[in-house]
């Protein structure tokens, strides 16, 4: 096994490109190396990213936030900014794991660990974030939930590495939200999940929307059908109904020893109003 | 020596204060060694190789390339274990699940182990190592297992217990019948009567510190063992069996424990340790992983309860009958018959029956966990109460009190009861602010009682004074829960001087007579008998140095509050030496001065708690919350209340988490799908309101001091009175343990539908 912390991004992509055998990325390796010290995984190669210029930044632009593959999500907490324009995003980084674990793991590295219970990527894909590739060819810039292909597996070829995440600069009277379900408090993984973002009119009226649940399907999914539940529309009773009806239709989930298809189908709706509700007040509505 | 146990009723000084822990500084700092702490040179590691399956022949293990491959010095099977058991059904079984002979009985049992230069390599020789199986049909579940048509695990076994051999094999190994009365005559006399069945899944200890020792055997043919046990005598005495050595050439020394709760009482790793080093000549270290604890360690019995109760209009309990299965994992225990002692020992009862069944499964072998088998027992027949009382309109606790066990009542099980704490911490409860406090939307209260024998057994305990007056304390009973500081604080009271001139430390099994293993909370109990008995012989010797000193006879010295007194008139200007001032001395009148004592601690009283939680409920997820928990039990005497009221929250805690999450899932393929803390839920520190405690202090006639195990107990009530509550905020009986959020919004809305 070789262990290399390269200092540019170029060069990281460089040793990527060209190593044979297997190579992972490490940044916080809160998976990497849980992995590892089970025996699941034995690279050939790592490549620790964290001493790469820009990667450990949150930087404000004029289009919004960009947060660098090697933030820890509890910086991500420690941005005032960043936690006003996006709650939800920053509420759903600081569930993973625990308060040791969130010192460490980053949303790239959740993003990239393509995992459908990931507490994070349902609260981007919401949000609309995007991720940002360097590669041997150069730069592309994707949607977050082009990534994840299934679970263990992403879009990303040889050689591949998101460099940063990118969320929107904030248009007014928006909001987002994410919520779990656990049967614990904390230390533990989604069982379902969900994310709404959506922003209003003066009346209080939904102009735009996006849902997306996790633990629900292979891959964190986007409800186009939810979100249409909710625009043109005030969140009332019926709304949020119709909501929790459509993102329990919507779910494609697995029984496992984490939970039931009818659990997952029913709590998944729930907690889509409940996600809803909170982004909805967070938005300024009433 | 003559020692007196019964209970004097003497005031105590030093007994029921609150001195800083003995062992804390270094457990809090890193510095107290645990099982995977010690070190030796030119140790090896050594790794184990389990079964994949649930139920398979073993038809070849091929480890000639594990043993080619450099850096590998052993390579072992059952071959390198043979069967010196000499009939032992109870040893051989230990052996076989040590290291399977023939057939692998669940997944992750052991087949091989490796000892090599480093883990890799050790690894490496794993994944060398070529086992062909035929795979069988397996069983896991314990209703099923008792099917006719169920797979047979073993087909040697025909059910004990019953009047007539049967004719043909079963999973079921025994049954065992327990009660008194006519229970068909007294369901005759009831206006009321509350039938239900129950299950129960399996459960682990939850330890967090894995299983691990070092073994070292010599060319000599002696050999240490450094290993976290509750019991090194016994470890000691199964590992020398199991290799054929002599017990007092195998020394076994115990290491500090990270939690045993009954799963660090039986062997599994350390007579594989041992084999491994007797082949490469070298010491070995193994260290379960947490996975390996999870598939092949522990766990508690899964079970099945069929509990029937009926009672007159009045409250009167006429009669109450009980059916119970519990998993044995592939091996006979007996679970179930525990079960069946304690279901109804709460209650003064005419006509009880209750019946145990033993059952076989492809699981691991069934291990104690924290007053074994009374847990489940206690969830079934409390739960039928707590419906009775509302089908009777009665108050749950009013119920309870009228139908409470009192001294002189003919227990369940068989014995009568001397003074007991039933009825005291039912009338505690009853009067206790928190069943007072008002509920909120979705919550519901709930309360149970639970019984626990507690025992005492064999102990040995050295106390030696040294020339500077300072006293160390040799126990052979494993500090489990606190047991060097009440044991210090027990010969501080019984010699009449400071806590701080006593250190406590475990002994090994070369340097004190024999002590059964810490478990049936029996610790503090009979090591305390012990110390007592001690310090009385060293205080005789002491009465005799100090009589030497003043020339006078030791019938006229007396020991009162750490000093040698002389009395009668004569001696009335000779003043008072203490014992420091004896111990100074002792060189020149005798030599040391010390105190032995090796006792059996009989009359180890029977302990009841009662507790009371408040749980809310989401009625769209299931999800569950404890919002307030109390414990009140009887301690006998509480010699350090803080460490009991740490056991009484601990046994909360983990019943908490037995209750509402924990339980191990299998898959189709009889593999255990949740072995690690991820998805094997005990619960977090977030998870738990601050557990309010109240102790109670009825003495137990059998003690000098009137103490009783308490570490038991308090895993009884808990799964009952949280399944009370859950019932009671959801609005459904809920008869499925655990209650996890599944299960509740399943059952919610089955009653809705319904």
């Amino acid at each position: 096994m070789r262990y290399i912390r390269p200092l540019s991004i170029e060069d990281a992509v460089g040793q990527l490109a060209g190593s044979a055998g297997t190579a992972a990325i490490l940044a916080g390796g809160s998976d990497l190396l849980v992995r590892m010290k089970g025996g699941f995984v034995e690279p050939d190669l790592i490549v620790d990213i964290k001493s790469i210029a820009g990667l450990s930044d949150i930087r404000e632009t004029a289009d919004g936030f960009s947060i660098g593959a090697a933030v820890p999500c509890a910086v991500l907490g420690e941005n005032a900014a960043l936690k006003k324009a996006w709650p939800g995003v920053v509420e759903a980084a600081k569930l993973i794991g625990s308060k040791q674990v969130q010192g460490r793991c980053t949303i790239t590295g959740n993003l990239c660990n393509a995992s459908p219970a990931a507490d994070s990527v349902p609260a981007l894909v919401a949000a609309g974030a995007r991720a940002v590739i360097a590669g041997p060819s150069g730069k592309r810039t994707i949607a977050v939930e082009a990534v994840p292909t299934g679970p263990g597996k992403t879009s990303l070829a040889k050689g591949e590495i998101i460099e940063a995440i990118l969320l929107d600069k904030r248009s007014p009277s928006s909001g987002d939200a994410y919520l779990r379900f656990i049967p614990r408090t904390e230390m533990d993984i989604a069982v379902v999940s969900a994310g709404v973002n959506l922003t209003i009119d003066e009346h209080g009226v939904v102009t735009a929307a996006r849902v997306a649940l996790g633990a629900a399907a292979p891959t964190v999914l986007l409800v186009e059908e939810a979100a249409e539940a909710l625009i043109g529309r005030k969140l009332d009773e019926a709304a949020l109904e119709r909501l929790a009806k459509v993102c329990a239709g919507a779910c494609r989930p697995i029984d496992d020893k984490r939970g039931t298809i009818e659990f997952r189908r029913k709590v998944a709706g729930v907690l889509a109003k409940r996600a809803a509700t909170t982004a909805y007040a967070r938005a300024g509505g009433k | 020596m003559n020692f007196d146990p019964r209970f004097s009723g003497r005031k105590f000084a030093s007994v029921g204060t609150r001195p800083i822990r003995p062992d804390g500084v270094d457990k809090v700092t890193g510095r107290a060694r645990y099982g995977a702490d010690f070190n030796m040179a030119g140790q090896l590691v050594g790794r184990v190789l389990r079964s994949p399956h649930a139920h398979a022949k073993i038809l070849k293990i091929d480890t000639s390339k594990a043993e080619k491959l450099a850096g590998v010095k052993a390579v072992i099977t059952a071959k390198d274990l043979p069967d010196l058991t000499g009939g032992d059904a109870a040893m051989y079984d230990i052996l076989d699940n040590c290291m399977a002979r023939t057939k692998a009985l669940y997944d992750g049992h052991a087949v091989a182990a490796v000892a090599a230069i480093d883990a890799r390599t050790a690894r490496q020789a794993l994944k060398l190592i070529e086992v062909e199986y035929e795979i069988l049909p397996h069983v896991t579940d314990v209703d099923e297992a008792m099917q006719h048509h169920a797979p047979l695990i073993n087909d040697t076994i025909f059910t004990e217990g019953l009047e007539e051999k049967p004719v043909k094999p079963s999973n079921v190994t025994k049954r065992s019948q327990f009660g008194h009365g006519d229970v068909h005559q007294g369901f005759g006399h009831a206006d009321f009567i509350v039938e239900r069945s129950f299950k129960t899944e399996q459960t682990h200890q939850g330890y967090i510190e894995p299983h691990a020792c070092v073994a070292s055997v010599s060319s000599d043919g002696t050999a240490e063992l450094w290993v976290c046990t509750q019991g090194h005598f016994v470890y000691r005495q199964h590992c020398a069996q199991l290799l054929g050595m002599e017990a007092s050439k195998l020394r076994v020394t115990s290491s500090e424990i990270g939690g045993g709760f009954g799963g660090k009482t039986h062997v599994w790793a350390e007579p594989v340790a041992l084999a491994l080093s007797r082949k490469a000549g070298r010491p070995v270290k193994l260290v379960m992983t947490r996975d390996e604890v999870f598939r092949a360690s522990g766990p508690t019995s899964a079970t099945s309860i069929d509990v029937k109760i009926g009672a007159r209009k009045d409250g009167t309990i006429t009669a109450a009958e009980a059916t119970l299965r519990y998993s044995a994992g592939p091996y006979a225990g007996s679970w179930a018959e525990i079960g069946a002692m304690t279901a109804f020992a709460c209650y003064k009862l005419d006509n009880v029956k209750t019946v145990g069944y033993e059952v076989l499964v492809n699981r691991p072998k069934t291990a104690a966990y924290r007053a074994p088998s009374a847990p489940m027992a206690a969830f079934a027949v409390e739960s039928a109460v707590d419906e009775l009382a509302k089908e009777l309109g009665m108050d749950p606790v009013d119920f309870r009190i009228k139908n409470a066990a009192q001294e002189g009542t003919r227990s369940s099980y068989g014995p009568v009861y001397g003074p007991i704490g039933i009825g005291p911490t039912l009338e505690a409860v009853k009067n206790h602010p928190h069943m007072k406090a008002p509920l909120k939307k979705n919550q519901g209260r709930g309360m149970a009682c639970g019984f626990w024998f507690n025992f005492g057994g064999q102990t040995c305990v050295d106390l030696n004074i040294g020339m500077d007056g300072s006293v160390s304390l040799a126990v052979g009973t494993v500090d489990v829960g606190g047991s060097r500081a009440s044991l210090s604080l027990v010969a501080a009271e019984e010699l009449g001087i400071d806590y701080a001139q006593l250190k406590a430390v475990v002994a090994d099994t070369s340097s004190l007579g024999y002590n059964d293993m810490t478990d049936g909370s029996r610790g503090t109990f009979s090591s305390s008998m012990a110390t007592i008995s001690a310090a009385r012989n060293a205080i005789k010797i002491l009465r005799e140095r100090a009589a030497q000193m003043w020339d006078i006879s030791v019938d006229d010295v007396v020991w009162e509050q750490g000093h040698a007194v002389a009395k009668g008139d004569k001696h009335g200007n000779l003043g008072k030496l203490s014992l420091k001032e004896i111990a100074a001395e002792s060189g020149k009148t005798g030599g040391p001065i010390a105190g032995h004592s090796e006792l059996v601690a009989d009359g180890a009283g029977v302990s009841f708690a009662t507790h009371i939680c408040d749980i809310e409920v989401d009625p769209e997820t299931g999800s569950t919350r404890v919002i307030r928990y109390t414990v009140v039990q009887d301690a006998g005497k509480a010699v350090h209340p803080t460490y009991v009221e740490g056991q009484y929250q601990g046994g909360a805690a983990q019943g908490i988490g037995w209750a509402l999450n924990e339980e191990y899932i299998y898959g189709k393929d009889g593999r255990l799908q949740n072995a690690g803390f991820l998805d094997y839920r005990i619960p977090v520190c977030s998870d738990l309101p601050m557990i309010d405690t109240q102790i109670l202090e009825i003495p137990n006639p059998n003690h000098p001091y009137g103490v009783r195990g308490v570490g038991e107990t308090s895993i009884v009530p808990p799964l009952a009175a949280i399944a009370n509550a859950v019932s009671n905020a959801a609005g459904v009986r809920m008869t499925h343990i655990p209650m996890s959020p599944p299960r509740i919004l399943a059952a919610i809305e089955a009653e809705r539908g319904g």
